[in-house]
């Protein structure tokens, strides 16, 4: 046993009273989780601390927390793992998750946020017609490419972290939005374009995410929703050329264009394109809006026009190359590591195969003797 | 030490400062760069979510032609951006899973006579300080000490997430170099919540409320926090913490005036260079308050 110290974050709301932090010592082994402790702090010291939990074995997501800023779930986080990513002092802190109000303590109001915004995005199979008199045959492959996004187990992690969010409210959100590949990625489903077009068109959509990489951390279950978001938008632009009036598709091809064409990015002519073009309806009123800025930055020599004008770099012909090979594959190539693995990990048995290198004789050299190469 | 030097696209195009800065920075520190003139843009991100093999072809370009370096002689390939050690690393991250992959992209490349070999070493300019170079040696460069510059770190989401990609951890605490390096150079580290989080740059063009939204949180923070000026290794943080400031805050209905460094410009503060060499006359907001700390110190030092 050792003793832990931990800070909790308390708040009810219905008090009337500020938020405070509260700290208890515990006694447990340290490869027992925060959630052991704040449940021994709950049942021994003080029973009014609120938190929510269920299965205790990171299955449920009933406990998602902060423990020293970073969220996950309390019952899948040692305690001395914990001790070791918490100050100087060493104290562990357990907070609330964030971008969701607070209904006591460390329980958030999933309802309010998480689980609308989850069923924004129609979170079941719409299946194809007619229905087939007998079930539905999906390959292997196809199953697999969804496991990533089925892992989810609604804790959200994700949603407390999502920096968009946290100035957006309005956000669908990775835990959703990795929700809405599951069935974009099933073949079984039969609403694939107006799924992508209707969160293509939503100014809080899938081009609404900032490749921020906060969903990714977060995740205790490895699904890496940023990830799936950008599936979505690959599927959204690649396939059914969805040219969404928030210029997410616009901006893309922008910037793909823009690189064939200059192999560096050549700024001046990104920003008019992502908005169709410098003398399109849509970019007239961005770039004078700009206007002040150019000028701020043209009297700083920040940039000159020369440089904002003409086009001093050309791409080599290897990048023009590689442009013309890989756009122009019957199919996109995409490999995920979730799926995949490395080579390191798919070899077979990596670990029985070193240990019989180990033990095999040297090898024996043409003149019969042992020995290495020298 | 001599580095396959990856400049990327915005430090030689709209933040032109940077890679001047950088340039005027590396002899001092005994770094000799080589430039990768002929390599190409990261996709900063965008490429990859039109497809992922362009983005990873395209990167195992430059890698190809760093390794090039590398074996003339090169330590290892630099970069000093934040979004290409993200991009890059994220690609390379495929490339060396998997040697089957790897082959198909190489294939690509063949017709440039050019081959990526697994297990390159790019590092940001931020790291390399910390780890080539090292925090003792840098101590040992610094002329005019930043005593009093109360400076925020910014890092840029691409060079702190994800964690175990960009092999961060307890032993290799990369997540925490801005303030160290801040520290070495003699300047005070101002804790504010926005150190870590996102600028909004990547979408400005598709919610631009939302993105200087961002941009003008953080840069409040700052303000509250009292800094006298923010430093970043992320020239893309820098387009929407600078130039877009006056939008920012705009959007944020309040004032902001909060100077945004280029780290080679910190760095080359505080080993003696004046403000103008560093080129801080092209930031949009003055760096007014580190221009006045310089000077300071300066006429400290020559005794008026």
């Amino acid at each position: 046993m050792a003793e832990f110290k931990l800070k909790i974050r308390r708040y009810d709301p219905e008090s009337g009273a500020a938020p405070y932090w509260d700290e208890h010592t515990v006694d447990l082994e340290p490869h027992r989780s925060v959630l052991e402790g704040i449940l021994q702090a709950r049942n021994e010291k003080d029973g009014s601390i609120g938190v929510r939990c269920s299965c205790r074995a990171a299955i449920c997501g009933s406990c998602g927390v902060r423990v020293n800023g970073k969220p996950g779930l309390a019952c899948h986080t040692h305690l001395d793992d914990a001790l070791a990513s918490a100050g100087e002092d060493g104290v562990i802190e357990v907070e609330p998750m964030g971008n969701m109000p607070i209904i006591k303590d460390l329980i958030v109001d999933m309802d309010a946020v998480h689980w609308k915004k989850i069923q924004r995005v129609t979170p079941w199979l719409i299946g194809k017609e007619p229905v087939p008199e007998r079930e539905y045959i999906v390959s292997r492959e196809s199953m697999i490419d969804v496991t990533q996004s089925m892992a989810c187990i609604q804790c959200g992690a994700c949603v407390s972290d999502c920096l968009s969010m946290e100035v957006d409210p309005l956000f669908v959100g990775p835990a959703a939005l990795a929700k809405t590949y599951r069935f974009v990625g099933d073949p079984r489903d039969a609403a694939h374009e107006q799924r992508l077009k209707d969160l293509s068109e939503d100014k809080h959509g899938i081009y609404d995410c900032t490749h921020c990489f906060k969903c990714i951390e977060a995740c205790p279950k490895g699904v890496a929703p940023m990830n799936q978001i950008m599936r979505l938008r690959r599927i959204a632009g690649n396939d059914f050329h969805i040219k969404d009036r928030n210029n997410g598709e616009r901006h893309e091809m922008a910037f793909v264009n823009n690189i064939e064409k200059n192999g560096i990015l050549h700024e001046a002519d990104l920003l008019p394109d992502s908005y169709g073009g410098k003398f399109h309806p849509r970019a007239v009123p961005e770039l004078i809006a700009s206007l002040p800025i150019v000028v701020t930055a043209l009297l700083r020599r920040k940039m000159t026009p020369g440089k904002a004008l003409l086009h001093p770099h050309k791409a080599p012909d290897g990048v023009k190359r590689i442009f013309e090979i890989v756009e122009g594959r019957e199919e996109r190539t995409e490999f995920n590591l979730y799926i995949s693995g490395t080579d390191a990990d798919n070899a077979p048995n990596a670990e029985v195969a070193e240990a019989i290198e180990a033990t095999e004789p040297a090898a024996v050299a043409p003149d019969g003797t042992e020995g290495s190469s020298a | 030490m001599k580095v396959a030097y990856w400049p990327g696209c915005v430090s030689r195009g709209f933040t032109a400062e940077l890679h001047g800065s950088m340039a005027a920075v590396a002899p001092m520190l005994d770094i000799e760069l080589v430039e990768l003139d002929r390599a190409n843009c990261c996709g900063a991100g965008v490429i990859a979510e039109h497809s992922q093999e362009l983005a990873d072809t395209l990167n195992a370009r430059t890698f190809a032609l760093a390794q090039q370096e590398i074996t003339k002689g090169a330590d290892l390939m630099m970069n000093i951006c934040s979004t290409c050690q993200g991009a890059q690393s994220e690609c390379q991250q495929r490339l060396d899973a998997s040697a089957e992959y790897r082959a198909q992209v190489n294939e690509t490349l063949s017709d440039e006579g050019l081959e990526y070999q697994d297990g390159i070493i790019n590092k940001n300019f931020l790291w390399v300080l910390v780890e080539e170079i090292g925090l003792d040696k840098l101590k040992t460069l610094v002329k005019q000490p930043l005593t009093d510059l109360r400076v925020g770190p910014f890092y840029g989401c691409y060079i702190v997430r994800p964690t175990d990609r960009l092999d961060i951890n307890r032993a290799q605490p990369r997540d925490e170099y801005l303030g160290q390096v801040i520290e070495t150079l003699g300047g005070t580290v101002i804790d504010y919540a926005g150190s870590h989080k996102c600028c909004g740059f990547p979408i400005i063009t598709m919610n631009k409320e939302a993105s200087l939204e961002q941009a003008g949180r953080h840069l409040g923070d700052a303000v509250d926090a009292e800094a006298d000026c923010l430093v970043t290794p992320c020239p893309l943080c820098h387009l929407n913490l600078d130039l877009q400031q006056p939008m920012a805050s705009k959007q944020v209905g309040r004032e902001l005036n909060m100077p945004v460094l280029h780290l080679p410009q910190l760095v080359g503060l505080a080993l003696g260079l004046s403000p103008k060499e560093l080129g801080l006359q092209h930031h949009v907001v003055k760096p007014t308050s580190v221009i006045d700390w310089s000077q300071a110190v300066v006429g400290g030092v020559s005794g008026w």
